[in-house]
């Protein structure tokens, strides 16, 4: 790099710098959001949570229920993925360049996948709420569509990566389009896919909380049950909790990780 | 009767360019042939024409007696199963065993249920180590393909060729990726199969010395044109400079 072009980059720096606080300026004024008043408040607001967000020894009598709970949730983010990744698996062979069987299955296969995987998972439920109404299978069927999509496109680009050439020398001995998927795409991605898999439990573990306080079930509607009650105790005992799983499934899923790879 | 007939073959990519012009000859079976010529000028088109890994345009390819641009699915699978492929790069699967990888070769046998639960009989397995041993790997049978050196992976590849039991072998630069000594080890292989077992071998080379020295004849190909075909032994400077064209003279001595 030359030093005119250094020059150049150094202004850009300075004009990029110049345009955030310009924005930040701006819509600060415009929605009245008030800086320092809300730095102010920092400091209320953290001896609130030390205060108020305690595990007393009254809250933990609630721990069976919680985890009994949280369970059900964990279980449902596996299944969901689980379920979804078979799906995908499907859909990614169709819509791979080099396992496609043709143009047209391969384009429906991306459009599902960038269809479902463009609309959060958030909406997902919400869209869901107004068919299934408030239960568990609202909160599945939101997690496996938005899992779809995300595990559809993942695959896709592990299946493009397995090497083309053993494909080819299988096509070469006379072996069917199955015999091709199944011992030379498969194998060769697999690794990677199960990563990818194993990064999905992770997510929709974190998501299911969230999706659980919207349609009502497992730990997300323990949580918003306690935390609408005032019962800041419990509500930090299942924050615990939550925190604790998904440590662990992240532990887990590196060792298994570091097996496979 | 011949084994393999090339009449008027032509291949396009894309409309402009030719990449085949209009290519005639002959195989016996039991021949050992060599097809040389620079880099572009077709020659793995050709190859993949012949077990139609590539769609023919114009002219036809007869197997047998067999019309291999006319085939449906079924037949050319069958054609397929009849013939062997060896690759520059090997195009083993890197992540499985050397057996599982040689045992790939019976696929043009198996229906896709056996196929996809990897159902191989003992016979196919008996035979999957007697190839091994033969080309000297057979203390590597359970590592994985990609544990292995060029040379070693590339004699998988001929074991996976020869478990097809096919009449004719196509060999794709067998040798571009290899040291010396593993070239020598693998031509002499190739050379071992025609001789022995009678198996017909087409090979593409780059180096027109290995090619006089193994093939009984040789074809050359320049520009898709068929430029040279006869006994190696009556390749001479004057025809390889054509072959290569003048500028390239010194490629032909390496
Ligand atoms: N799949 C393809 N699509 C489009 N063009 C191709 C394709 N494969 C080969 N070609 C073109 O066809 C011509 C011949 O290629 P081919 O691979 O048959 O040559 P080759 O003699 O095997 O060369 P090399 O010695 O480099 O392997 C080249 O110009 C190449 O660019
Ligand atoms: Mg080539």
């Amino acid at each position: 790099m030359n030093a005119k072009q250094m020059r150049k980059n150094k202004w850009q720096t300075t004009i990029f710098f110049i345009l955030i606080i310009i924005v930040t300026y701006l819509s600060t004024a415009i929605t009245k959001f008030n800086f320092i008043d809300s730095i102010a408040t920092i400091p209320a607001a953290f001896s609130w949570i030390f205060s108020n967000l305690l595990i007393t020894e009254e809250s933990l009598e609630k721990l069976p229920q919680i985890l009994e709970k949280l369970g059900e949730t964990i279980f449902m983010s596996i299944a969901a993925t689980t379920l979804a990744a078979v799906v995908s698996l499907f859909l990614a062979i169709m819509g791979s360049k080099t396992t496609k069987v043709n143009q047209t299955f391969s384009v429906i296969a991306r459009f599902i996948a960038s269809f479902s995987r463009n609309i959060p998972v958030v909406a997902w439920s919400l869209i869901l709420l107004i068919s299934f109404g408030q239960n568990s299978i609202t909160g599945f069927l939101a997690l496996f569509v938005a899992t779809v999509g995300f595990l559809t496109r993942a695959f896709i680009e592990s299946v493009d990566e397995a090497n083309q050439s053993s494909v080819e020398a299988l096509t070469a001995t006379g072996a069917t389009y199955f015999h091709m998927i199944s011992k030379a795409v498969i194998p060769q991605s697999l690794p990677q896919m199960l990563s990818w898999i194993l990064f999905m439990i992770e997510t929709n573990i974190r998501s299911a909380t969230l999706v659980g306080i919207l349609t009502g079930t497992g730990i997300g509607y323990m949580f918003d049950l306690y935390y609408k009650n005032m019962n800041y105790n419990l509500v930090a005992l299942i924050t615990f909790t939550i925190i604790i799983a998904v440590i662990a499934i992240e532990l887990i899923s590196n060792r298994i990780r570091r097996v496979i790879l | 009767m011949s084994l393999l007939k090339v009449e008027g073959l032509s291949k396009f990519y894309d409309r402009e360019t030719k990449v085949l012009k209009d290519v005639n000859f002959e195989v016996k079976a039991g021949e050992f042939l060599s097809i040389i010529g620079p880099s572009g000028a077709g020659k793995s088109t050709l190859l993949r024409c012949m077990n139609r890994l590539v769609e023919i345009n114009e002219g036809k390819v007869i197997f047998n007696g067999l019309d291999v641009g006319a085939m449906k699915k079924k037949e050319l699978r069958k054609l397929r199963t009849n013939i062997g492929m060896i690759f520059q790069h090997y195009n083993l699967v890197p992540r499985l065993t050397v057996i599982e990888n040689v045992l790939h070769g019976r696929f043009g046998y198996k229906s896709t249920i056996q196929g996809v639960l990897g159902r191989f009989t003992e016979p196919e397995k008996e035979q999957a180590f007697f190839l091994l041993e033969k080309l000297g790997i057979s203390e590597h049978a359970y590592k994985r393909c990609d544990q292995l050196s060029g040379g070693q992976q590339q004699r998988v590849g001929i074991c996976r060729a020869l478990i097809q039991e096919p009449e004719l072998i196509l060999c794709d630069e067998p040798i571009a990726s290899l040291d010396p000594n593993s070239s020598k080890v693998i031509m002499d292989y190739l050379k071992s199969i025609s001789t022995e077992m009678g198996i017909t071998c087409i090979v593409n080379l780059h180096q027109v010395e290995v090619a006089k020295e193994y093939a009984s004849r040789i074809v050359g190909l320049k520009q898709g044109e068929i430029v040279f075909d006869g006994p190696s032994k009556l390749l001479y400077g004057e025809q390889i400079q054509n072959i290569y064209g003048m500028e390239s003279r010194e490629l032909i001595t390496v």
